[in-house]
């Protein structure tokens, strides 16, 4: 599992809700047992900035952005699953 | 308890079967099979909201992007753009793929919340359409958050008091394919496009008001190129203003049968007779008489072209041509079965919402029989006589057939709407065939029982006066 590509990661929240802490908490987790030291996690709170969410259409919170590398890729939910996320990150083949 | 306060949606007829509009502040579900107009509708109240009673909106596609939206309403006379740019109106898509979403661990609808949040204060909205919400269902795989969030939803745009529409599709045992009725309980509408005898006619019907009464029956709609127009028969309730003013038949006898002065105006008139006879002819005297006095006159004919028209009229002496340049005639011809009685029915309308008219012709009536079914042309027959009324024009039909023809069929309910009927028929003299003419009826005004004799001259129509016993005086 190692890849010279830098992962930029996006992260909506709605406030600090029970699964949207869960979710960050399960994204550096996994980031940093896979992705160790070329990934970026940004965190966005679509209630301080709710303009944000018509963008990259989000719907269900919380959803994880793969900005890069592309494509785009999302996975929502909070992240507990840890395959379905390796999987949806394209870290795993099927 | 104060009663329940309603949002008028400014879709013609709409408002008067639901008696003042959808209910204030809270969702109402509009369902219906693919096509049948949901969007449009409500599109139409978001654009009404926004131009005629200051209530800006924000309409949340799950199936158009904004583009194909626009566009969609621009062919119904509504520029979207304009409004938007006015911050009257706010287009929001959503758009969902399942395909490229991953699902792990639970999760809400916050994000969608949020959005509708946003749009809704960014412009003061007062008004919401979400189109269609049930594409949800084919977004995300966990029904039962679905659900919840849809419940969550619909109490929060309550909340929120805005006047909302939900549209669904319409389901096999449901309403919506989703159950969503389940959820919108307040006020439930229900569209329906079906084709009868090749004809295709939309309709709605009001099915659930909680706290309201309302029109109950199935009316039909139009979709026409200003917007929607549903048609409830019997909304008019009778309230036009009688005239007292007179018109002239264009023929001296007749007025004299009709008590001296000729027809009330905004009165409806009904010439009924066998081929031949010369129903087109009055009706023609009529135009051509009312276009000398000024007024305006539209001429609907459904058996012969304009042109035909004017070249016969002009053979019995009524000259058609002049008033037609000096543009107080206009002469529309259209074979009765080349649309559905619904299209014929929005090309009158349209004409006289463009022309204005004082008087109609429509010639002849009959020739819509073969357009529709016996019920659907008297309902709309109905309908256009409403409307005429309504506008205060004076209206003249004519049919072929006796009065015992029309007795029979039924007609007879059209025949209780009209207010004057002449009637045009052969009698039988020991030496030949005789015409004759008669008031069957007319309401208010002082008639003649008489049956004079008449005949057709290159002076047009002449009728023998009273004191004459047998053959036309010419």
């Amino acid at each position: 599992m190692s890849s010279p590509e830098k992962f930029e990661l996006r992260l909506y929240v709605a406030g600090q809700t029970a699964k949207s802490v869960l979710a960050l908490k399960n994204l550096k987790r996994i980031c940093e047992e896979h992705l160790k030291g070329q990934y970026s996690i940004e965190v966005i709170d679509l209630l301080i900035d709710p303009q944000l969410a018509e963008g990259d259409q989000i719907l269900a919170i919380p959803t994880l952005v793969r900005k890069l590398p592309e494509p785009v890729r999302t996975i929502i939910g909070d992240l507990s699953n840890t395959d379905r996320v390796l999987i949806g990150l394209d870290l795993r083949p099927l | 308890m104060e009663s329940l306060s309603k949002s008028p949606t400014g879709i013609r007829g709409l408002d008067q079967i639901t008696l003042g509009g959808l209910p204030k502040g809270r969702p109402t579900l509009i369902c219906g099979s693919a096509g049948c107009g949901k969007t449009l509708f409500a599109m139409e109240f978001l654009v009404r909201g926004a131009m005629d009673f200051s209530e800006p909106g924000i309409f949340v596609s799950f199936e158009e992007n904004g583009k194909d939206l626009t566009a969609n309403f621009r062919s119904l006379g509504f520029d979207l753009d304009d409004l938007i740019q006015q911050k009257k109106i706010k287009l929001d898509y959503i758009h969902i793929e399942k395909s490229q979403i991953e699902e792990t661990g639970s999760y809400d609808l916050e994000g969608l919340f949020v959005r509708l949040d946003h749009a809704i204060k960014s412009i003061g909205a007062k008004r919401v359409v979400l189109d269609t919400i049930e594409a949800l269902f084919s977004g995300f795989s966990d029904e039962a958050v679905l659900r919840a969030e849809l419940r969550r939803l619909f109490r929060w745009l309550k909340d929120k008091e805005v006047t909302a529409i939900i549209t669904g599709e319409r389901g096999d045992k449901s309403y919506t394919r989703q159950g969503l009725e389940e959820y919108v309980s307040d006020c439930v509408i229900l569209l329906d496009h079906r084709v009868i005898d090749q004809v295709s006619t939309r309709r709605l019907r009001v099915v659930k008001y909680r706290g309201s009464s309302h029109g109950s029956n199935e009316y039909p709609f139009l979709i026409t190129s200003k917007g929607i127009s549903v048609l409830p028969i019997t909304s008019l309730a009778l309230e036009h203003q009688a005239k007292e003013e007179h018109i002239s038949s264009g023929i001296k006898e007749l007025d004299v049968l009709l008590g001296g002065k000729g027809y009330f105006s905004a009165s409806t008139i009904l010439v009924s007779g066998g081929a031949g006879s010369g129903k087109t002819i009055l009706g023609a005297s009529f135009a051509a008489s009312a276009a000398q006095q000024g007024k305006k006159v539209l001429f609907l004919s459904f058996e012969e072209s304009p042109s035909q028209l004017a070249r016969n009229m002009k053979s019995v002496g009524i000259d058609l041509s002049t008033p037609s340049k000096k543009g107080l005639l206009s002469c529309h011809s259209d074979r009765a079965t080349a649309h559905g009685l619904e299209a014929h029915l929005v090309k009158i309308y349209d004409l006289v919402q463009d022309l204005k008219p004082q008087v109609v012709i429509l010639d002849p009536l009959t020739g819509f029989s073969q357009a529709g079914t016996e019920m659907d042309i008297e309902a709309m027959l109905t309908r256009i006589i409403d409307h005429f009324k309504a506008e205060g024009i004076t209206a003249l039909f004519t049919s072929l057939g006796g009065r015992s023809e029309f007795e029979r069929s039924s007609n007879v309910g059209v025949t209780s709407l009209i207010d004057t009927w002449i009637e045009l028929r052969d009698v039988e003299t020991v030496r030949r065939n005789e015409r004759a003419i008669s008031v069957i009826k007319s309401r208010g005004m002082g008639h003649s029982r008489d049956t004079r004799p008449y005949v057709i001259s290159s002076h047009g129509m002449l009728i023998a006066k009273a004191a004459a016993k047998t053959g036309a005086r010419v």
